[in-house]
């Protein structure tokens, strides 16, 4: 009977264990040796039972992936603080450490946390002290500038990795300048042949966490589109032996047939604005796939290109005025940018043998691309003011790249044992990490936009 | 699934009616005569082969033309090089034996799907996807095929037939296949 028990023990532990496992090796594979050294203090618990998720290890794990902190381990850290006060200054400096962030969960009643937190410059706290005091308002008042940023929030049980992606967020602004995109998501298409219904849609955390599977088909499924109020998806599927183009709402389940025209229905992406969709179809016999741009309310749709060869991956222009896409009309594919006013279009692209899946950064400075040089597919970009061209990775077969909203980053599909995984690969190229290896091939990867 | 099923059905189902149509004008000798002669023909066989060789040789021509056709359309897969959409010269007998079925038998569809490998992003490959299946839609027009027979699917690099990524799986990936 104990021994049952203990089968079943342990069994069990296995399973979590390699539940766990699987959801936090994510692979850094290249570009640590620029990040800047930071440190982020386990919190200090007060409260009944274990804390329910640790909120250091999250934001550790966030900031590291962004390519640009390179957080020490606990081991290294001189002292454990948990406020500004207890804080050495100089033991924090002469580790290297510039910033350090120490915070506190008291939990409250009702399953409610207090979670108060401090981010210190430390460098800025061994030059003052921890005081410095300062003329306002013809006044001399105490300040302490050396503090970043202090916040206190009350979140629930279910909501630490959450709040964790939050203070990510706030740590990654305070020191870059840029808004971090730690709390976003990522839709992706899994196909694990082991399943009964294969093809399958799913939503996660950016950092592959609360995976949620949103449709599951016997036939494939393409290209999910985020709409820009991060709460609905575009995508294709071919459950009816031909493509089709849904809108489905990610939280009411509800699913809208946007295009079941005779050939092609691919591509959609939505418009900065929400209200209309660029998509593919091949419905005109007269050429090969074109671009077409739908209202949504009107339901009536505008041919945007002409042309006999291919054109097809659409994607706007941040201004939603103009638009990039890929077309063969000059031998090899390449990369066009169309301006929907005047219709005229023009070609961006003269790096390698082909470019393909075009997309600008959230500044409009850059265009992300798929490159083919020597038969090799890897992503690139182009600086669209000085023409500058750089490739971006060295994996296999890289397909699908999508810029996260604060464009630090892009997410791409690429081949890793033979299998097609996730990959992360920082906007400068410098900081390149693989996703976890999940239990089927994953592709298609939609970053959302910011999430509230 | 279904339509293949049906089909499958239809090959045997035909020759056994047509063989049924050719007797039946002496439905009920033949069946006598059958019954009466199963014993001599096996020792008429035993006795003499050459008379029974000849008597079968002036149906052959026909007969192997058919059959070759038959085993043709068993191949309902043709392979393209990377990045085209050419039918190369070596599928002619192939996808004139499948015209040769859709003309004869108006009433059966067909499907087109078109594949490709993964290299190139995958909506790209959709498009290449069904050029292929195109290509093959208007060479069986162009051997008579009525348009409203065939109907075409591009499922790009989505449904790969070898899950590898060798140059040998590439090849057997870029394929249009002829759905019954």
């Amino acid at each position: 009977m104990f021994n049952k028990i203990k089968v079943a023990c342990l069994i069990l532990l296995l399973g979590f264990q390699s539940i766990a496992n699987a959801a936090l090796e994510i692979v850094i594979t290249e570009g640590v040796d620029g990040a800047r050294p930071i440190a982020i203090v386990p919190f200090k618990y007060d409260g009944v039972g274990p804390i329910p998720e640790k909120l250091s290890d999250v934001i550790a794990a966030d900031l590291m992936r962004s390519g640009k902190f390179k957080p020490i381990t606990v081991a290294q850290m001189p002292q454990q603080p948990n406020t500004d006060s207890d804080i050495d200054y100089a033991a924090w400096v002469n580790k290297g450490v510039e910033a350090v962030l120490v915070g506190t969960v008291e939990q409250q009643t009702d399953g409610r946390y207090l979670v108060s937190y401090e981010l210190v410059d430390v460098i800025r706290g061994q030059i003052t002290g921890g005081n410095t005091q300062m003329m306002s308002n013809g006044k001399l008042v105490k300040s302490q500038d050396h503090i970043l940023e202090a916040r206190k929030s009350v979140i629930s049980e279910t909501s630490f990795r959450r709040y964790s992606h939050r203070i990510s967020d706030v740590i990654y602004e305070k020191l870059t300048g840029e808004k971090g995109a730690f709390l976003t998501k990522i839709a992706y298409v899994i196909v694990r042949e082991q399943d009964n219904k294969p093809y399958q849609l799913v939503v996660a955390d950016y950092d592959g966490f609360n995976e949620q599977v949103l449709l599951r088909s016997k036939e494939p499924l393409m290209s999910p589109a985020w709409s820009p109020d991060g709460t609905k998806l575009a995508y294709v599927t071919f459950e009816n032996r031909q493509s089709q183009i849904y809108i489905q709402d990610l939280y009411t389940g509800k699913r809208e047939l946007i295009t079941s025209y005779p050939g092609i229905n691919g591509a959609p992406k939505f418009s900065p604005d929400g209200k209309k969709l660029l998509l593919v179809l091949s419905k005109d016999k007269t050429g090969s796939t074109e671009i077409y741009l739908l209202d949504l309310a009107t339901r009536r749709e505008t041919r945007l290109t002409n042309h006999r060869s291919i054109d097809t991956e659409p994607s706007w222009f941040p201004n939603g005025q103009d638009i990039v896409f890929t077309s063969e009309r000059g031998g090899n594919a390449q990369i066009y940018k169309l301006n929907l006013k005047t219709g005229r279009s023009k070609r961006m692209t003269f790096d390698g043998d082909m470019n393909l899946a075009g997309s600008i950064t959230p500044d409009s400075k850059e265009l992300v691309m798929v490159n083919r040089t020597n038969g090799q597919y890897h992503l690139a970009k182009k600086e669209l003011a000085s023409g500058a061209f750089q490739v971006l990775t060295r994996t296999r077969l890289d397909e699908s790249p999508s810029i996260a909203p604060n464009g630090s980053m892009i997410i791409y599909s690429t081949l890793y044992n033979n299998k097609q995984v996730l990959a992360l690969v920082s906007m400068d190229g410098r900081f390149k990490a693989r996703l976890p290896v999940l239990d089927g091939q994953v592709k298609a990867p939609a970053w959302s936009p910011y999430l509230q | 699934m279904q339509l293949n099923k049906i089909l499958k059905g239809l090959l045997i189902a035909v020759p056994v009616m047509t063989l049924a149509a050719c007797s039946s004008s002496s439905d009920m000798d033949e069946s006598a005569a059958n019954q009466s002669n199963q014993p001599t023909s096996q020792q008429e066989t035993t006795n003499d082969m050459v008379e029974v060789e000849t008597m079968t040789a002036e149906q052959r021509a026909e007969e192997q033309l058919r059959e070759k056709y038959e085993a043709l359309r068993q191949e309902q897969v043709i392979y393209f090089d990377f990045d085209k959409a050419t039918i190369q010269s070596e599928y002619a007998d192939l996808l004139r034996a499948h015209a040769e079925f859709l003309v004869q038998n108006p009433s059966v569809k067909v499907l087109i799907e078109g594949h490709a490998d993964e290299r190139g992003t995958p909506e790209y490959n959709i498009a290449l996807g069904e050029n292929r299946g195109q290509a093959v839609e208007k060479y069986l027009q162009s051997l008579g095929v009525s348009p409203s027979q065939m109907s075409v699917v591009s499922y790009g690099e989505e449904k790969p037939m070898v899950n590898s990524r060798t140059e040998a799986a590439f090849a057997k990936n870029r394929r249009a296949v002829l759905v019954y």
